[in-house]
């Protein structure tokens, strides 16, 4: 049962109050991130901040850690105003952030970035001994174990993780704000955080945990606090609400959870990949021999923690990346190595990018410009030696008609697009040519409900026509909503391909980690004891 | 898979250093063995690694070493400086311009102050760029190029042609060490700059790995804002860093002006500043690192030199000159994937009080 | 439906003239300050510099003639600049394209006008896309950076230049492949054949000759390639995000090279025209400096075609008044060098401007241009 919740009513939030946000509003040039927010989290229990991608909840938390100055409104620790400037000041009152994008120095060790702003100088050198003994202690009283002098980028993520939460404890952090923290684990890891945070909340840490999955709020919390459009909209107790109520709170209407499809009516294999293998921009191997079908009119999703291998798979296959070895084929032809174009032309592939900024558009060019990027030399866009501006503002405004995609007009640039309707035109651009292959990596990161579920329902359309989908997601919960099949990514390698009826969270979430489960699902030619 | 990442990551680095240590190794013994054996009878051997080749790779490396190490200073922290060049000549200019003033004083009174003075003004054009950089949010390569733009145009500007700078710089043999055959003369009886320059890549090396100052310049550098999330001021430590890198950069004209050359012309840095950077970026960022690269181009300019000297080749003379140019270009050709920058370098970092 | 807007285009034009303005004044007010700081009075020698830049006839044909090659360097760093890349290295393309121009106006006696002069020029144009071109290739398939490798380049074409015409001598050493016999001890080329002169627009003593046209044409041609053809769309794309790029199936590493190519071609063009329109030879002190300068009139003209025809005006008015106004009040002509110095600092950060001149930010404004790569990208 959700209750609506009155800004006054948590004013005095009593003795139990370790930290309170009181009408906390964060104005930034053109739009209000925060309004008038009241939170307040209570000695020892686990408060889940819930909201969907862009609600807030980032910057609620970055104006309690002193990264940002809120326009109005106080902080109370200990029931006690304060003011903080800067991280530091936060970290001298005990609150300790564990970032959704970690803030660890890839290249230095374990102990270097735990220390770093808070060294310990011996004879005028850094004491990483002491330090380095100081780590074990605490990453053995919190059942953390972790190698002090490990390099963090070459730890998986889930332990760099543990190192985020560590540097947070070195500096007898109090509070801790663990900001989407499951969004990179695999659902065993998840369990292991979560017994992490009970065993933080049993020594009388609190902790604020924000997230956007709902199933995890009603697991872990003590209570839930629901943000929308930067607006504190209610409070619930995770005893008595339902995934339904959260949802419809979060998003302020009724949502649908399921994605609605037919089963699949599987055609031939449009996308072969074999044994494929490929190296990172930094020379290791990132592919050590894939293999995979994608049929037309079935989406075959790829689960897997971040960072074994998807995006190389996908940029191999798009002509991004050389394979080093293996063959690529669409269509029954030969595409591995060919240039993109080629691949674009006779592939009839299209690319829905992980990530839109780095690779899907310009945020320089117009909405127009844009929406060419792959076809800008086609007719008619082009004719003879030069471009026709006409006809692609033309194609423009037809597509951002067809697609939904919310911009003042065809000529804005693509940067000041919101993250939701950047994604549409990324979709609108390429779902819009005749293709065969589709392959979405993350086509729904970071972006408001409504645009997912527009994109998800345009992703089964396609299915729906006939098309070979693959799709990479690291969100689970979006691969086995979409999925007609699911492969499962481990250390450059595809350890395991599952129908969708035959998986479940537990299994995929071992393989994912790379641990094989002993169950009779697994149809997986390549697995990874061979490793 | 971390462990193999580590290992080969390891064993690169390890490698380079090795074979850096066999060349420098082999040198030795060919430099002992052409000047104590009769292969010093051979025209060819002696301009390769005779004494005289050897001292003038040790000056010419000098200014390129500080160069470098300026340039790591500032790129350690995130700001990348193609101003060395710029800030080289405004220290060799001020230096002069310090010492002409200073001529009645003693001299060694007039040469330290004249450090001193190119020395503040290298740092002062490092502040400027750091200025430039970080306030202005200016680019950093069209900020670097002002700076030597800035000052090609001031020194030209201002110089006098009368003046004249009277005496620099005398070696100082180190007692015992410059006895040593071959390595004393080269290594231990030197002007005090270039020993206070070898000195700096340790100082540089130790304070940069070692020291609470370096873990920060570095975590500024790859990662500025994970500093800032633990209250560090990733401008403030920008703005030290490109100033003393500045300094370095000073001290690498005084060198020019002071110890070398011993007067100022217009131009004088002739691209060191540039190579500098390219041994920082052969040298992968680091101290030592840089000091090899910089010996190695320093070695091609000896060998310029010794080669028009000696007249042992039919090669044109502009050709044998354009050896330590495009020795640099190779250098910084061969690297493909086996350099790492400062991740942050070149990026504006940009908090939200910040303007 | 796409609408012009006349209003708003003719907005965006003043303001983007406004900051390279106001960054000129603000260079010529600090300048005047350094004057008088150093003793010497700016108002008779900013008044010696008008009067030598556009006080009569000979000195409006000093203006335009110093124009011209300031047009053509300045594209060289406007096009690099619009694909992230950054040319020092104009300096060395400009002096390949003068030898390159030189060997053939030498040579082949008795070719008529007009396929001696196309040819001469065509020659200094392929000498200098052939060294804009190495550190693009350098740059594709090495990595290595092209600010470093230009800058290499520009001595090693300037020692190159040097032995071409070397008057020999030194260790016996044979005299360079175009050195003029009749010369001496002097280090020169012949004059370049008549047929392959570019001619006088108004002769001596004005001596402005139609190359002034030619650098116009290379503006218009430039703004077109850039603004209107598919090539041009692909160069900028690989400007703003190589990435993106790459995925809308462009081909990066092409892209890099032809740009560079084009950079150097400019340049080349520059040298060609300043040697067979103007010097009639080569000398190895020729050249250099303008290289240089093309980096601030590329900037001060914002990286666009049209505003560097503009930049280039206004360095062609500084330089060619300089001389004057040393002669007149007696401050040194490398004055004109800081305060060109300066217009870069100012128009490169348009946020001192904004600071001293008190203007408000517009809301996503373009960065004048961003080159800051770091060095190991490829």
């Amino acid at each position: 049962m959700s209750r609506p919740h009155d800004a006054s009513d948590r004013q005095d939030g009593g003795s139990q109050a370790k930290l309170e946000a009181r009408k906390i509003t964060k104005l930034f040039p053109g739009v209000v991130a925060n309004k008038e927010i009241n939170l307040t989290l209570n000695r020892g229990e686990i408060l889940a901040l819930l909201g969907e991608n862009g609600a807030g909840k980032s910057t609620l938390m970055n104006v309690i850690y002193g990264l940002y100055q809120p326009t109005e409104g106080e902080i109370l620790v200990d029931g006690r105003p304060v003011e903080m400037h800067s991280p530091r000041d936060a970290i001298e009152l005990g609150i300790g952030m564990v970032h959704q994008h970690f803030q660890l120095v890839p290249v230095m060790s374990v102990v270097d970035n735990i220390m770093l702003g808070t060294e310990s100088v011996r004879g005028g050198l850094l004491d990483r001994e002491s330090v380095g003994a100081q780590i074990s202690e605490l990453a053995e009283r919190y059942n953390m174990p972790v190698d002090p002098d490990a390099i963090i980028e070459d730890l998986p993520v889930g332990f760099q993780q543990r190192v985020e939460i560590l540097k947070a404890l070195y500096r007898n952090a109090d509070v801790l704000i663990l900001d989407e923290p499951t969004s990179v684990l695999t659902p065993q890891e998840i369990d292991g955080l979560f017994d992490v945070m009970e065993l933080l909340r049993s020594q009388g840490k609190s902790i604020i945990f924000i997230t956007h999955k709902l199933k995890e709020v009603l697991r872990i919390a003590d209570r839930i606090a629901v943000l929308r459009r930067g607006e504190m909209v209610g409070e619930a107790d995770p005893a008595t609400v339902s995934q339904e109520e959260l949802a419809a709170m979060m998003v302020g209407r009724k949502v649908t959870l399921e994605v609605e499809k037919q089963p699949a009516a599987t055609g031939e294999v449009l996308l072969q990949i074999s044994d494929l293998q490929a190296l990172t921009d930094l020379g290791e191997p990132a592919l050590r021999g894939v293999s995979l079908d994608v049929r037309g009119g079935e989406i075959v999703g790829v689960a897997g923690v971040q960072g074994n291998g998807q995006t190389e798979l996908v940029e191999v296959i798009t002509g991004l990346r050389h394979a080093a070895a293996g063959a690529v084929r669409m269509n029954g032809i030969d595409m591995t190595n060919a240039p993109p174009r080629r691949i674009t032309e006779e592939g009839a592939i299209c690319h829905v990018p992980e990530d839109r900024h780095l690779y899907g558009m310009v945020d320089a060019y117009s909405v127009a410009d844009n929406l060419v990027l792959g076809s800008y030399y086609q007719r008619p866009f082009s004719t003879g030696l030069t471009m026709d501006p006409q006809a692609i503002a033309q194609h423009a405004e037809e597509l951002v008609q067809r697609f939904d995609v919310r911009t003042p007009s065809v000529r804005t640039l693509g940067a000041s697009l919101s993250g939701g309707n950047q994604q549409k035109m990324v979709v609108a651009r390429e779902f819009s040519r005749p293709i065969r292959l589709l392959i979405a990596a993350q086509p729904t990161r970071g972006i408001d409900v409504g645009s997912i579920e527009f994109i998800h329902s345009q992703i089964v359309a396609k299915r729906d026509e006939g098309i070979a989908v693959l799709l990479v997601s690291y969100e689970l919960d979006e691969i086995m909503a979409l999925s007609d099949r699911i492969a499962v990514m481990f250390h450059g390698r595809i350890s395991a391909v599952l129908p969708r009826n035959q998986a479940n969270r537990a299994a995929i979430g071992l393989l994912m980690a790379g641990v094989h489960p002993n169950t009779q699902q697994t149809v997986a030619a390549d697995t990874i004891e061979n490793d | 898979m971390s462990a193999i990442a580590k290992l080969s990551t390891t064993s690169r680095m390890s490698r380079r250093a090795a074979i850096s240590l066999v060349l420098a190794l082999a040198l030795v013994a060919m430099a002992v063995l052409v000047n104590k054996t009769p292969l010093g009878e051979h025209t060819w051997l002696r301009v390769l690694f005779g004494i005289s080749a050897l001292n003038f790779t040790l000056r010419a490396t000098v200014p390129l070493v500080l160069g470098a190490l300026s340039g790591i200073l500032c790129e350690r922290s995130g700001i990348i400086n193609i101003g060395i060049e710029g800030m080289m000549l405004a220290g060799a200019f001020a230096g002069f311009v310090a010492k002409t003033s200073t001529n009645h004083w003693p001299l060694t009174v007039s040469l330290i102050f004249s450090v001193a003075v190119a020395v503040a003004v290298g740092g002062l054009m490092g502040a400027v760029h750091a200025l430039f950089s970080i306030r202005f949010r200016m680019d950093q390569i069209i900020s670097g190029t002002v700076i030597i733009i800035l000052a090609l145009g001031a020194s030209s500007y201002l110089y006098n042609r009368d003046a004249i700078a009277e005496g620099k710089f005398s070696s100082i043999p180190v007692p015992g060490l410059s006895q040593i055959d071959v390595i004393g003369p080269v290594l231990f009886d030197n002007p005090p700059i270039t020993y206070l320059a070898l000195i700096l890549v340790l100082v540089v090396h130790v304070a940069l790995f070692y020291t609470r100052w370096g873990l920060r310049t570095r975590a500024v550098g790859e990662h500025p804002r994970a500093a800032d999330s633990v209250g560090i001021n990733v401008n403030r430590y920008r703005y030290v860093n490109t100033s003393l890198g500045g300094m370095l950069a000073g001290l690498a004209g005084a060198f020019l002006v002071l110890e070398a050359v011993g007067q100022f012309q217009e131009g004088m840095t002739a691209g060191r500043g540039f190579i500098s950077l390219a041994a920082m970026i052969f040298g992968n960022w680091n101290p030592f690192g840089a000091l090899g690269a910089a010996a190695l181009f320093g070695y091609t300019q000896a060998l310029q030199n010794e080669l028009l000297l000696a007249g042992v080749t039919q090669v044109p003379r502009q050709f044998i000159s354009m050896l330590p140019y495009v020795v640099t270009i190779v250098a910084v050709s061969g690297l493909v994937g086996r350099v790492r920058p400062p991740a942050a370098e070149g990026k504006v970092y940009e908090t939200e009080g910040s303007a | 439906m796409a609408i012009a807007y006349p209003k708003v285009a003719f907005s965006r034009t003043l303001r983007a003239l406004l900051i390279p303005l106001l960054a000129l004044l603000a260079a010529l007010v600090t300048g005047a300050i350094v004057m008088i700081l150093s003793g010497d009075d700016p108002l008779a020698a900013y008044s010696g510099l008008f009067q030598g830049a556009f006080g009569d006839g000979k000195g409006w044909a000093r203006t335009i003639r110093k124009t011209i090659p300031f047009i053509l360097t300045g594209l060289s760093v406007a096009v690099a600049f619009k694909v992230s890349l950054f040319n020092i290295g104009a300096s060395g393309q400009f002096v390949m394209g003068t030898i390159f121009s030189v060997a053939v106006g030498i040579n082949f006696a008795g070719l008529p006008v007009f396929i001696h002069l196309p040819l001469a020029l065509i020659a200094g144009i392929v000498g200098g896309m052939l060294w804009g071109a190495i550190p693009g290739i350098l740059k594709v398939y090495t990595g290595a950076h092209e600010v470093i490798v230009t800058i290499m380049l520009n001595y090693v074409a300037a020692l190159f230049g040097g032995w071409t015409v070397y008057a020999g001598g030194t260790q016996g050493q044979t005299p360079g492949p175009l050195w003029d016999e009749t010369a001496g001890a002097i280090s020169e080329t012949p004059d370049v054949l008549a047929s392959a002169q570019i001619p006088w627009l108004f002769g001596p003593p004005y001596r402005v000759h139609y190359g002034v046209f030619i650098a116009v044409a290379a503006a218009l041609f430039v703004w077109w390639l850039i603004f209107k053809t598919p090539l041009g769309f692909e160069m900028r794309t690989v400007g703003h995000n190589m990435k993106a790029a790459a995925y809308a199936g462009i081909r990066v590493n092409f892209t890099i090279i032809l740009t560079m190519a084009i950079a150097g071609g400019l340049a080349g063009l520059a040298g060609a025209i300043e040697t067979l329109g103007l010097n009639h030879k080569f000398a190895p002190e020729f050249g250099g400096a303008v290289g240089f300068d093309g980096i601030t009139v590329a900037l001060l003209g914002q990286t666009h075609p049209l505003g560097v025809m503009l930049a280039a005006f206004m360095f062609g008015a500084l330089d060619g008044g300089a001389s004057k106004m040393q002669f007149e009040s007696g401050v040194p002509a490398d004055i004109i060098q800081i305060i060109q110095a300066l217009v870069l600092a100012f128009v490169a950060a348009p946020l001192i401007i904004r600071m001293i001149f008190r203007l408000r930010q517009q809301p996503l404004e373009e960065a004048a241009s961003t080159v800051s790569t770091s060095w190991g990208g490829s």
